[in-house]
C-alpha cells in the first residue's frame, strides 16, 4: 500500500486513508477526486480497473458517494468516500464515467435517488423513476406522501433529451440539453412489454433497416425501492426482499447478505449450516443456468429446448421445495444459519439429480450447441472484449466468457468454497456462444461441488445463537458473493441501531443491461435478442 | 383403381338432366366452392391438432387432452373462440387495406387448392399449365402479408412485412427452379399428366440424384415460403412480437393463422405431387401383386396421407431448429440454394437427354 500513500501524497495530501472492513478507505474531496480516480485506475501497482459499485449516502449534514473498486490483476480492493460540494438543493460531484464505462449508469442511479449531479456525465437523467418524480427517495428527509407523487392517471411524459452538466470558466453550473437520438432516426420501441426483454425492460432502438444504430435502455418499470424499504426494517426483515430481486439467485443473495450481518455481529456459523448453504447455492445455480438455456434458446426460436432444460430445473425445485417449503422465494438462509434442517430424503434426491445431469448436458450439447443454425446465430455475435467486460462491470458467466476470471468463489473464496475442488470456467471468445458454453460448463462444475458435499454433510446445529433483534455496531462493511449471474455486492452502513442506515445492493444485472448498447451497435435486430438473452439479466434484479 | 370421376360424372349427368347447361355449371361451381371451403376448414382444424400433438411429443408433453377424447375437440373449441372474438378497429390504420390483407392471404391458399390432385378424377381444374397456375396464385399471398404490415401503421409490422417480402420473393425462385426441374422430367405442366407419369414409379425414385436434390431444395424453400420456423422471421415472436399480424385480432388474425397451416398443406401437397406421385399409390415395377394391393387403398387417402407425412417433416423442422437471422436467410437462398438449383436443372436435363433415369 506504499504506492497508494505516494499517489495520495502527490495528488491530494489532504485525503485520509482509513482501514474499513479490512480494506483501505480513502476520503477525498471532490476537487481532487477525478484526478485520483485516474491515478487509481492507471497506476501499474494499483490498477483498480473494476468499479464494483457506487453507493450514495445521505448523512443529513453531508451527502456523497462511496466508490468500491477492485483490481483484477492484483486482487486487491479499496473504497473511496467522496463528499459532494454544494448545498442540499444541488449537490455536485465530478463524474468518473470516462474512466470506468459502468460508472455512467451507477451515477445516474445515485442522481435518481440522492439528487447528486455528476459533472461531465454525458447522460444525467433519472434511471428508475419517471422524469416528473418530485424529490429524491433515498435522502433522509424525503417525504413519501402520495400527495406529492400521486399514482399517474395518464401516460407518463417522456423526453427525447438528456442533460449534461458542466462548469463554466467562472465555476457556475451549466446544463446543456442533448438529444438522445439523431433527428431522422427510425426508433423502434422494444419493450417494456416484449417477449424478449425477460421482464419489463424497455429498449428504445434506433434502426437503419435491420441494423441497430443505438439503444437507449429504460429501467425502473419494476422498481420497488428495496434499498429504501431496508432502512425501515430490522436486519432480519430485510432478508425476504432478496427473494424478490434475482429470484433465481435468491439463495446465493441470502447467503451473501447473511454473511455481512454475521461478520458485523461476530457470529460464527456452524459448519453444517455452511455446507447446507453452499449446496443450496449450487443447486440454485444449476436451476438458474437451466432456465437461462431454455429461455435463451426459446428467444432464438428453438422452443423445444425449454422443456428439456425445465425438466432438470423442475427436479431441483422439487428438492428445494422439500427442504425450504417453497419453489421460489425460499427465504431459507437466515442470520446465523439456515431456517430448517434438511429434508430426510435430501441426499438421495441430490444423488438422483446428479445421476441424470450428465445425460441431460450431453443432450443439450447435441440438440443446440452442435446445431448449425444455432452456431451461426451465436458465434461471433456480440463480442465483448476482456477490457470492456471489466470496464462495463459485466461479471459472472458473461464476464468469464470474455476471458475475465471473475468467479468470486475462486477470486475471493468465502464460506467453505476454498475447501472444495472445482474449476473456474473461463473462455476467451467473448461472443454469445461462449456465454452459453460457460453456463453449460458451470452446471458440470456445480455438480462436482454437490458430489463432494452430498455425502459429507456434517452433523451439528443448523443455526448459531442469534439475538431475536439483531443490533450491529456502527461501521461499514462490504462483501461480494457469486450470484448465478455474477458479482453481487453488499454495502452495509450501520449507525449502531437495529436497522441498517444504508444497505446498498450491487447487482450483476444492471451492468449487463448497461452493456447492451455497446454490444449491439451495428448488429441486426435479431442479434439484440441473442445478445440480450446471452447476457442473462433479470429485470427485478437491476431495478430492485 | 377406383376412378372417382365416376361420382363427379354421375352428379353432372343428374344435374344436366333437368337443368340448362349454364345453370348446371353454376350449381356445380357452388357445390365445389362449398366442398372446398369445408375441406379447407376441416384440414385447418386437423392441422392445428396435428401440430400441437406433434410438438408435444417432441417436447415430452401430452398436448391437448382435455376437450373431447384425446383432446380432439380442442381445435374446434379454439375455432369457435376465435370466431366470437372482437375485431378491434384501430384508429391510425389504412382501414381498407387493413381489412383486405387477410382475405388476400387466404385467397392465395384457396386458389392453390384448386389444382391439387386430390384423388383419381377428383381435381377441380386440370389444365395444361396447372403447375404454372399454382406458382402464380401462391405468390399472391406475399402481397397480403406486405399489405398487412404496411397498413397496420406499426413499426414491428413494417419490419415483419419487409422481412417477409425479401424472404418470400427470394425463396420463390428456388421453389420455381425445383418445380421446373421436375416439370422437365415429367415433360408436362399438366397436374393430371404429372401424376399419370408416376404410374409405374414415383419421381423421387425414378429421377434419382437430381430429383432428390430438387426435393431437398423444395422442402427448404417450401418451409421458407410458409413462413414457418426456422424461417419464421416475418413473425418472429421474440423479436417482433408477432411481426406483420401484430395488430390483427379475432378472425382476421385467424385467417393468417389458418393460411399458414393451409400453406403448409399446399407445400406438402405439391411436394407429394412432384416427387411422390400425388394420389398415385406406391408402385414398384415388377411387383404386380404388391401394386394390386396398394391400389385398394383409396387415392384420396394416398394424397392426403402423403401430404400429412411430408408436412410432418416441416413441423419437425420448426420444433427442432432455432430461427435464422435475416441476412443468413437471404445468404442461404442466393448463395447456396439458387446456384445448386440452377446446377440441378442442368443435371436433370443431362439425365433426361442421356436417359440415365430409371
Amino acid at each position: 500500500m506504499a504506492t497508494l500513500n505516494e499517489i495520495i501524497a502527490k495528488i491530494c495530501p489532504a485525503a485520509t486513508v482509513a482501514e474499513v472492513d479490512g480494506a483501505p478507505m480513502i476520503s477525498v474531496d471532490d476537487a481532487h477526486w477525478h484526478e485520483l480516480a485516474k491515478a487509481l485506475r492507471h497506476d501499474a501497482n494499483l490498477e483498480m480497473d473494476y468499479l464494483v459499485t457506487i453507493a450514495g449516502f445521505d448523512h443529513v449534514e453531508s451527502m456523497g458517494c462511496v466508490y468500491y473498486m477492485m483490481s483484477t490483476r492484483h486482487n486487491t480492493n479499496l473504497g473511496v468516500t467522496v463528499l459532494a460540494t454544494g448545498d442540499r438543493e444541488r449537490p455536485v460531484l465530478h463524474s468518473v464515467s470516462d474512466i470506468w464505462a459502468v460508472a455512467g449508469l451507477y451515477e445516474r442511479e445515485v442522481y435518481d435517488f440522492f439528487g447528486i449531479i455528476f459533472l461531465n456525465n454525458p447522460d444525467m437523467r433519472r434511471l428508475f423513476l419517471s422524469i416528473d418524480w418530485k424529490g429524491y427517495p433515498l435522502r433522509k428527509d424525503y417525504d413519501a406522501s402520495p400527495n406529492i407523487n400521486p399514482v399517474p392517471r395518464d401516460n407518463e411524459r417522456q423526453s427525447d433529451f438528456t442533460t449534461k452538466w458542466t462548469k463554466d470558466a467562472e465555476g457556475n453550473l451549466v446544463s446543456e440539453q442533448v438529444e438522445v437520438f439523431a433527428p431522422d432516426d427510425f426508433v423502434v420501441n422494444i419493450g417494456p412489454q416484449h417477449p424478449a426483454t425477460h421482464g419489463v425492460l424497455r429498449f428504445r432502438t434506433a434502426v437503419d433497416g435491420e441494423t441497430i444504430k443505438k439503444i437507449d435502455v429504460y429501467m425502473g418499470y419494476i422498481h420497488r425501492g428495496i434499498e429504501k424499504l431496508n432502512e425501515q426494517q430490522t436486519y432480519a426483515q430485510s432478508l425476504p426482499f432478496l427473494d424478490r430481486m434475482d429470484y433465481f439467485s435468491a439463495l446465493n443473495y441470502h447467503h451473501g447478505v447473511c454473511m455481512v450481518y454475521e461478520r458485523a455481529a461476530g457470529i460464527e456459523v456452524p459448519r453444517r449450516a455452511q455446507v447446507i448453504r453452499v449446496m443450496m447455492d449450487e443447486l440454485s445455480r444449476i436451476a438458474s443456468h437451466c432456465l437461462f438455456m431454455g429461455t435463451f434458446c426459446m428467444d432464438l426460436g428453438a422452443t423445444s429446448m425449454l422443456f428439456y432444460t425445465l425438466r432438470v430445473r423442475e427436479q431441483i425445485l422439487d428438492i428445494l421445495e422439500r427442504t425450504c417449503g417453497a419453489r421460489m422465494s425460499f427465504n431459507y438462509d437466515c442470520i446465523g444459519g439456515v431456517m430448517q434442517d434438511l429434508d430426510a430424503n435430501f441426499q438421495n434426491d441430490v444423488k438422483a439429480l446428479l445421476k441424470v445431469l450428465p445425460a441431460n448436458i450431453k443432450e443439450y450439447k447435441k440438440v443446440f450447441v452442435g446445431n448449425v443454425i444455432a452456431r451461426n446465430r451465436m458465434e461471433g455475435v456480440g463480442v465483448l472484449s476482456r477490457e470492456d467486460a471489466i470496464s462495463y462491470g459485466v461479471t459472472g458467466p458473461s464476464g468469464r466468457a470474455s476471458g475475465w476470471a471473475c468467479d468470486v468463489r475462486k477470486w475471493r473464496p468465502y464460506s467453505i468454497y476454498s475447501d472444495l475442488d472445482f474449476d473456474e470456467v473461463v473462455l476467451t471468445e467473448g461472443d454469445s456462444m461462449a456465454r452459453f458454453k460457460v453456463r453449460l460448463a458451470e452446471i458440470e462444475q456445480s455438480a462436482r461441488i454437490l458430489e463432494q458435499l452430498v455425502d459429507n454433510i456434517p452433523e451439528g446445529d443448523i443455526q448459531a445463537k442469534v439475538p431475536k433483534v439483531l443490533k450491529l455496531p456502527a461501521g461499514q462493511w462490504f462483501q461480494i458473493v457469486e450470484g448465478c449471474r455474477g458479482v453481487f455486492g453488499i454495502h452495509l452502513e450501520s449507525d449502531g441501531g437495529t436497522k441498517p442506515a444504508r444497505l446498498k445492493y450491487a447487482t450483476p444485472s444492471m451492468p449487463a443491461a448497461g452493456v447492451v448498447d455497446h454490444l449491439t451497435r451495428g448488429e441486426k435486430i435479431a442479434d439484440l435478442i441473442t445478445i440480450g438473452g446471452s447476457l442473462d439479466y433479470i429485470v427485478p434484479d437491476m431495478d430492485r | 383403381m377406383y376412378d372417382l370421376s365416376v361420382i363427379t360424372d354421375a352428379i353432372h349427368s343428374f344435374l344436366s338432366g333437368f337443368m340448362p347447361a349454364w345453370l348446371t355449371v353454376t350449381v356445380e361451381c357452388v357445390l365445389i366452392g362449398v366442398g372446398l371451403l369445408l375441406a379447407y376448414s376441416l384440414l385447418a382444424l386437423f392441422y392445428i391438432y396435428y401440430e400441437r400433438k406433434f410438438c408435444a411429443a417432441i417436447q415430452c408433453r401430452l398436448g391437448p387432452n382435455r376437450v373431447g377424447p384425446w383432446g380432439l375437440l380442442q381445435s374446434f373449441a379454439d375455432m369457435f373462440k376465435i370466431l366470437i372474438k372482437e375485431l378491434i378497429s384501430l384508429n391510425h390504420v389504412d382501414k381498407f387495406l387493413f381489412a383486405l390483407a387477410p382475405y388476400l392471404v387466404i385467397l392465395a391458399s384457396m386458389l392453390a387448392f384448386a389444382v391439387l390432385p386430390w384423388g383419381n378424377g377428383l381435381q377441380i381444374i386440370d389444365f395444361n399449365i396447372g403447375i404454372f397456375f399454382l406458382l402464380a396464385v401462391s405468390s399472391i399471398g406475399v402481397l397480403g402479408i406486405l399489405l398487412a404490415g404496411w397498413s397496420s401503421n406499426n413499426k414491428f409490422t413494417l419490419i415483419g412485412a419487409m422481412r417477409s417480402g425479401a424472404q418470400m420473393v427470394s425463396y420463390e425462385l428456388s421453389i420455381g427452379l425445383s418445380v421446373i426441374t421436375m416439370v422437365c422430367f415429367a415433360g408436362t405442366m399438366n397436374v393430371g399428366e404429372i401424376v399419370a407419369e408416376q404410374q409405374d414409379c414415383w419421381f423421387i425414385f425414378k429421377g434419382h440424384v437430381p430429383a432428390i436434390i430438387a426435393f431437398v431444395i423444395y422442402m427448404i424453400a417450401g418451409t421458407a415460403e410458409t413462413n414457418r420456423g426456422p424461417f419464421d422471421l416475418p413473425e418472429a415472436e421474440s423479436e417482433l412480437t408477432a411481426g406483420y399480424h401484430t395488430e390483427y385480432s379475432g378472425i382476421h388474425f385467424g385467417f393468417f393463422y389458418l393460411a399458414e397451416y393451409l400453406n403448409l398443406f399446399i407445400v406438402a401437397g405439391v411436394a407429394s405431387l412432384l416427387f411422390f406421385g400425388g394420389w398415385m399409390p406406391l408402385h414398384i415395377p415388377g411387383w404386380t401383386a404388391f401394386n394390386h394391393i396398394m391400389d385398394f387403398i383409396p387415392s384420396v387417402v394416398w394424397f392426403i396421407g402423403k401430404a400429412i407425412a411430408l408436412s410432418g417433416i416441416i413441423i419437425w423442422f420448426k420444433w427442432t431448429f432455432p430461427r435464422l437471422r435475416i441476412d443468413q436467410v437471404l445468404a442461404m437462398e442466393w448463395k447456396y440454394l439458387l446456384p445448386i438449383g440452377l446446377f440441378n436443372l442442368v443435371l436433370m436435363t443431362c439425365v433426361i437427354v442421356f436417359g440415365w433415369h430409371f
